[in-house]
């Protein structure tokens, strides 16, 4: 398996696929990667030389894309500001709940996560036997 | 689709008039406003605004943090429901 930047990419896999491991590259940037360090999109992973995974390297490095660690954190930062601010975002983060408007009377499970049933708590300070 | 960056930032203008006369005096006094649609510009920066929820004015306390949102996006207009008892303990959280 051969090593780019710090992340494992297969071996048995066309170079263009390969790279898409990376957290951050996707087909497109994939694609750009590979033209500008002039490589076979087609070429197995495992069948790369030493210099073709340096100019691999250097492709990514001198693009400006924001991989792995740094695109995390990124993320991370947004929403950590989305929360301090107290906006309706954050605040939808903050919950659990879906930040985009959908609705949340049904569906919603990607967010909210498995289904909870709640059955009825009674007031322990309420007094028992009086309707 | 965004707004054109030609127009700038929407902000009402009896509301704009309002902080222009609060910076000149350098008076800090919250704002009352109805206004939810009007984004938060650098100007708005350490003013307080009351803005209106549908029933009540919630205050907000505008930081550096906030320029590029809009006031409603502050001042929620949904109180959030949950099931159970509504015991002292369970209101903390």
């Amino acid at each position: 398996m051969p090593r780019i930047l710090g992340v494992d990419i297969p071996g048995e896999k066309r170079i263009d696929i390969s790279l898409r491991y990376i957290y951050g590259i996707g087909p497109v940037n994939a694609k750009a990667v590979l033209e500008k360090a002039t490589i076979d999109a087609s070429i197995r992973a495992k069948d790369l030389t030493e210099q073709q995974l340096s100019q691999i390297v250097h492709a990514i490095q001198d693009g400006k894309y924001v991989i792995e660690g740094d695109l995390r954190r990124e993320l991370g930062m947004n929403l950590k500001r989305l929360q301090a601010i107290k906006c309706y975002r954050g605040v939808r983060h903050l919950r659990g709940l879906p930040v985009r408007g959908q609705r949340t009377s049904t569906n919603a499970r990607t967010r909210k996560g498995p289904r909870k049933t709640v059955g009825v708590q009674r007031n322990p300070d309420a007094k028992t036997g009086i309707h | 689709m965004g707004r054109s960056i030609k127009k700038g930032p929407f902000v009402e203008g009896h509301l704009m008039d309002k902080i222009v006369k609060l910076n000149a005096t350098s008076a800090k006094k919250p704002i009352k406003t109805w206004s939810r649609r009007s984004m938060i510009t650098p100007d708005f920066v350490g003013h307080t605004f009351n803005v209106h929820n549908g029933k009540m004015f919630l205050p907000v306390f505008v930081t550096e943090n906030m320029v590029g949102h809009r006031l409603g996006e502050f001042a929620l207009t949904r109180t959030f429901k949950k099931h159970g008892a509504h015991t002292a303990k369970a209101e903390a959280k």
